[in-house]
């Protein structure tokens, strides 16, 4: 199991150590320092030297390490490092520098908490909070609420405390999709997927009961679906679901159905991936020509592929230019088009785009003479976008049922989002 | 909450003096709220997080002790963990406060209070904790509980001797039956940690205690569903059935978000499908892997990795799943090399007769990366393929012929190495791109695999080459400067073209067995040197049948992983070992090797390849570094992901633990110089797998080869550090 935790600035200075086992010693920090701060080409997430074992994450300006010095499960030791950085940002607002240096003691304390002898202990946020707080002076009345505390960190709802009141019992549902594309530079789709997420706030009064039901055909293989066999229209195949503990597997696994007793607040619901009839909200068409050696003319045309009353927004299109490239000369009706030497692309920003219509943008790069003999290795063009109320993969809430004893009413929000970032690739 | 806190300004070097004067002050003329305190005790931890020595301090900070603030008493405990090695003699004031806090009514502090003295590495502590503990693992609060549980595990490691002497194993192991989850998992985390550090079996699961355990899977933490998980791997089913009833229960929790539940999980599947007989039912659980296994892709890098790497494995051992999603694994421009690398090796296993040609574009723009070494293994591959699937291979040389176009120097000196390998693998087939190869020969420099595969070509092909003797006769130029891997392809090259043009090539052989004989230092190349003298002065004729002799064929069955090892490996699912392809106990100096337990409900195809644990009483060998050498052409085994792929070979042949020192026998065996002979039949071969293109992969030091994981192990002998 991990034997120690530390977080790193980016100069390699130590801001939280904590050994957990005499197995090692404080001075692996230099180790580390070497082998991953100072080394400009990391190349792997874990170092083994020797029996010592790193796993780093890097977030913002720090490292997040952990170190071991046994064959542990290493997927356990990532996810627990994401945790941490989740847990943090939760409670600081964000993970970096000065987050790390401004609630120290607090970060010793949480750890001291959530890891013991290197093995993760319950590290559900909302519980955490309700003992670890900065303004911990804690009083004798205290002590019945520390049992309380005590019997729920272990209890088998160990997500969420007795006695949690709201006078408004509102439940918020966010169902947000990332698209992921990779287009071949004929214009065939080598890949299309929705990694989906259901996210929910859930403020509501004692322990309720909660049902949630989706327009999917979760396939998920178990059911494995005759070849060529349809389903009913408006509903949408899911190769994939994982849920919160809190949702009772055994449950789904029977009937389907999702059931739970949801954590208080906000919690990844569950987690999907859709592959068919996936719906690209955004057509990219590049033509591309090198002109010689000395222009490369670019004519890149985005559709937008979905109802007009919706649209896309906060669209980043980037398109990479030669290294040779001296400069760009953009025209585009829409948004606005620059090129930006250090990244040796075009990044073209469109605030919007209504469903239905089409932009146009056209280039023209001029090159200077070179003499690596290299062809230009054409990266993808990416794209980042939004579109609010639209799911890539037709994914629809179809109802979510709160039950308490105390039979009160609930009110239900759902938004749906779709977003690519950083996986939408074109190639030309 | 907190984002006011502005603890910052305590990381800056402070003065030991200056501390302990405001704490005097703070002690001494009273201090509001203990505010004063934690000040002072936060300076006095930023400094040492800073590495400044605060040892000094430890009587002053003891006399805040009895601080009764829940804040303090955790700042002093953790100072208190960090320097109780160096202030043994002063440890009793401490002692005494952790034992009161133990007794304490509220329960997280007594669960802080054994915990923390748990953490404490001196004798005096450990003794004084046995009673605590004792009475801590049966009492009523859980989460005092389950924090004893884990202590046990602590004591144990400290002094194994005293914590079974006291009992507290076996206490530990009465909470296996605990009415509460979280205490259960727990005990089995620690339990499963002292068995691998004792001697004795302490996790004894039959068929129904193993189903028990099932349900508390649904009420534990994520976490503890992870060590219960683990303890499952003690489970040896007696029956089919009882091990189709556990995977069958069990395959839910692939339907959890955390990625450590569903490897964990398919650990546990995998294991169990050797003790079913069910065809059927086996493959529906391996459907169920699939797509959590997809999933796992979009989960952050670090995790991503580690799925790839598990796939790679799985995949060998059960090739139904996964085996029409390859397009899953076509790399994205903007994955991190680690990820891509590993998507790289997927891709290749994944190729068939189907999808070979999405392949070899994927591969064909992997060629063209900017990453040297992405690059390099791409060209590999696409090598490879050419020689796994037939009708590929087209395909394959004409990609290849237009990624050397692009004059990159290692795309040609890789194209160089596979293209010698599809000759092998297709003689007769593709020698009109001898000279488009040629063309490029200026390309190939110090890279001595590729420069040994176009010297290869040269020899084997110089009747059709026009120009080979000159070609021979420049790479000749520098013999004595080349590294022996060229060396001996040169003098089998030449050898071959006398053979074949004896006219133009008779100054160039004389004049290079006279340097392989006269002027290396190489044992070898010169005995070598001295074979094929005598070979062509006393019987020309017979060195023609002898050195131009029909080579056996290669082919890719060595790509794979023999079975027993792999079912082997795969009880290490998700841990290192399974991101290095390598039991560890083969780099882990305290980890101990695991096998598949036989039972009667073992399959016939798992029982006859398992790798059973050794005889200690039988005398062990090593083996002698020419057995590891395969005495039948290895082909290409690159794609196998580890070089040390051979060394667990090795492992099932004489299944004695590996030690370090026999990692690095191997790292010698692969640089063997009759490793070199070229067309001699056996160990011609052994030039494509003497570089393994995925070595550095993880950047694993012991992986990378023989040598550096002898000088990691040097290194961390030498220092302190661990």
């Amino acid at each position: 199991m991990i034997s120690g935790f530390f977080i790193f600035n980016q100069k390699g200075e130590v801001l939280i150590s904590r050994l957990y086992r005499t197995d090692l010693k404080r001075s692996v920090a230099d180790v580390f320092r070497v082998q991953v701060v100072s080394n400009t080409d990391v190349r792997s997430p874990i170092i083994t030297l020797g029996s010592t074992s790193f796993f780093h994450v890097r977030v913002a300006n720090v490292y997040v390490l952990a170190v071991t010095k046994c064959n542990t499960n290493a997927a356990l030791v990532f996810e627990f490092i994401y945790r941490f950085i989740s847990i943090a940002k939760s409670y600081f607002g964000k993970l970096d520098e000065e987050a790390v240096k401004n609630n120290f003691v607090m970060i010793y304390e949480l750890i001291d908490e959530i890891l013991d002898f290197g093995y993760p202990q319950n590290s559900e946020i909302e519980t955490l909070k309700h003992y670890i707080t900065s303004e911990s002076v804690r009083s004798e009345t205290a002590l019945r609420d520390d049992s309380k505390i005590a019997a729920q960190t272990t209890g088998s709802t160990s997500w969420r405390r007795t006695g949690i009141r709201y006078k408004k019992n509102e439940a918020f549902v966010d169902v947000v999709e990332v698209v992921h594309l990779l287009m071949s530079a004929s214009g065939t789709v080598l890949r299309a997927d929705v990694t989906g997420q259901v996210l929910m706030r859930a403020y509501l009064t004692g322990m309720p009961e909660c049902k949630f039901g989706l327009n999917d055909k979760v396939v998920l293989q178990n059911a494995r679906r005759a070849e060529g066999e349809t389903y009913e229209a408006g509903t949408v195949e899911l190769e994939d679901a994982q849920f919160h503990q809190c949702v009772r597997l055994n449950m789904f696994d029977t009937d389907r159905s999702i059931t739970f007793i949801p954590p208080d607040g906000e919690f990844e619901l569950m987690r999907y991936r859709a592959e068919s009839s996936v719906h690209l909200p955004l057509r990219i068409q590049p033509i591309v020509t090198e002109v010689g050696k000395t222009h490369v003319d670019y004519t890149i045309a985005v559709k937008a592929n979905f109802n007009t009353k919706l649209s896309a927004t906060e669209v980043v299109i980037r398109i990479p230019t030669p290294l040779n490239t001296t400069q760009v000369d953009c025209k585009s009706p829409a948004g606005k088009a620059k090129y930006v030497p250090a990244e040796n692309l075009i990044r073209w920003q469109i605030p919007r785009i209504q469903g239905g219509s089409e932009v146009t943008l056209s280039a023209t790069a001029s090159l200077t003479q070179t003499t690596d003999r290299k062809p230009w290795q054409r990266p993808p063009i990416d794209v980042d976008f939004q579109v609010l109320m639209f799911t890539a993969s037709g994914l629809l809430v179809r109802y979510l049922k709160v039950y308490e004893k105390s039979g009160y009413n609930s009110v239900k929000w759902v938004r749906y989002l779709t977003k690519a970032n950083g996986s939408y690739q074109i190639r030309f | 909450m907190s984002q006011g806190a502005q603890d910052g300004k305590f990381f800056s070097r402070g003065k030991l003096q200056e501390i302990r004067e405001d704490l005097h002050k703070a002690l001494t003329k009273g201090d509001k709220k203990w505010d004063k305190r934690k000040t002072i005790l936060k300076r006095v931890l930023a400094n040492m997080t800073m590495g400044n020595d605060m040892a000094s301090l430890w009587g002053d900070i003891m006399e805040c002790l009895n601080t009764p603030v829940f804040e303090v008493k955790k700042m002093i405990y953790l100072y208190v963990m960090n320097y109780a090695r160096i202030k043994a003699d002063q440890i009793d004031p401490a002692i005494r406060s952790l034992l009161q806090d133990a007794n304490d009514r509220n329960p997280l502090l007594r669960a802080l209070a054994i915990r923390t003295l748990a953490y404490i590495p001196l004798p005096i502590a450990m003794e004084s904790l046995c009673d605590p503990l004792r009475h801590s693992l049966r009492e009523s609060d859980p989460y005092v509980r389950k924090t004893a549980a884990i202590c046990v595990a602590k004591m144990y490691m400290f002094d194994h001797r005293m914590c079974e002497r006291e009992g507290l194993v076996n206490s530990l192991r009465a909470q296996m039956m605990d009415e509460n989850v979280t205490v259960v998992a727990n005990a089995m985390a620690a339990l499963s940690e002292i068995q691998e550090r004792g001697d004795t079996q302490l996790i004894k699961l039959n068929a129904s205690t193993a189903l028990k355990l099932t349900v508390a899977l649904n009420e534990s933490s994520e976490w503890g569903q992870i060590y219960i998980l683990e303890a499952l791997m003690n489970f040896v089913p007696q029956r089919p059935d009882d091990a189709l009833a556990l995977g069958k229960k069990l395959s839910i929790r692939l339907q959890n978000t955390n990625s450590a539940i569903v490897l964990t999980t398919i650990k546990v599947l995998l294991y169990l499908m050797n003790y079913m007989n069910d065809r059927d039912e086996i493959e529906e659980l391996c459907h169920k892997m699939g797509p959590p296994l997809v999933t796992l892709l979009s989960s952050g890098p670090e995790v991503q990795y580690v799925a790839l790497r598990n796939i790679l494995l799985i995949i060998q051992r059960r090739p139904t799943i996964l085996r029409n999603d390859v397009r899953v694994f076509f790399t994205k421009y903007n994955d991190p090399i680690y990820v891509k690398l590993a998507k790289l090796e997927i891709m290749y296993r994944l190729a068939t007769e189907n999808n070979y040609k999405e392949v070899l574009v994927e591969l064909g723009q992997s060629a063209a990366e900017a990453d040297v070494d992405f690059a390099r293994k791409a060209v590999r591959s696409i090598g490879r393929l050419a020689i796994k699937v037939p009708n590929s291979s087209d395909r394959c040389i004409g990609l290849l012929l237009e990624l050397i176009k692009s004059d990159a120097s290692y795309v040609v000196q890789e194209a160089a190495v596979v293209i010698k390998d599809i000759f092998r693998r297709y003689p007769s087939e593709y020698e009109s791109v001898i000279p488009q190869l040629c063309a490029k020969l200026d390309l190939i420099t110090e890279d001595p695999e590729s420069k040994a595969a176009i010297i290869w070509i040269l020899g084997q092909y110089a009747d059709r080459i026009d120009n080979s003797h000159e070609l021979l006769d420049d790479l000749a130029y520098t013999f004595l400067e080349e590294t022996k891997e060229v060396q001996f392809a040169l003098l089998t090259a030449v050898v071959k073209l006398f053979i074949r043009k004896p006219q133009e090539a008779q100054g160039l052989v004389a004049k290079v067995l006279q340097v392989a004989t006269e002027e290396v230092d190489n044992p070898d190349l010169r005995d070598r040197g001295y074979m094929y003298w005598r070979l062509l002065s006393s019987h020309a004729s017979a060195a023609k049948d002898i050195v131009l002799v029909n080579m056996p064929p290669i082919s890719t069955d060595t790509d794979r992983m023999e079975r027993g090892a792999l079912d082997q490996l795969l009880l290490h699912t998700a841990s290192l070992g399974s991101i290095y392809h390598k039991n560890p106990e083969g780099f882990i100096r305290t980890a101990r090797p695991k096998y598949l337990a036989d039972s009667p409900a073992l399959n016939s195809t798992s029982r006859a390849v398992l790798v059973r644990a050794p005889d200690l009483n039988a005398p062990t060998q090593l083996p002698a570094p020419a057995s590891i050498l395969p005495t039948t052409p290895s082909g290409i085994r690159e794609l196998a992901g580890s070089p040390l792929l051979g060394d667990i070979g090795e492992d099932e042949g004489a299944p004695a633990p590996m030690s370090m020192g026999q990692l690095v026998d191997d790292g010698d065996g692969e640089d063997d110089p009759s490793a070199g002979i070229t067309g001699n039949g056996a160990a011609a071969e052994r030039t494509s797998s003497q570089y393994d293109p995925y070595a550095e992969l993880g950047a694993v030091l012991g992986a990378a080869d023989g040598d550096d994981t002898d000088s990691a192990r040097r290194r961390e002998e030498s220092e302190p550090l661990f």
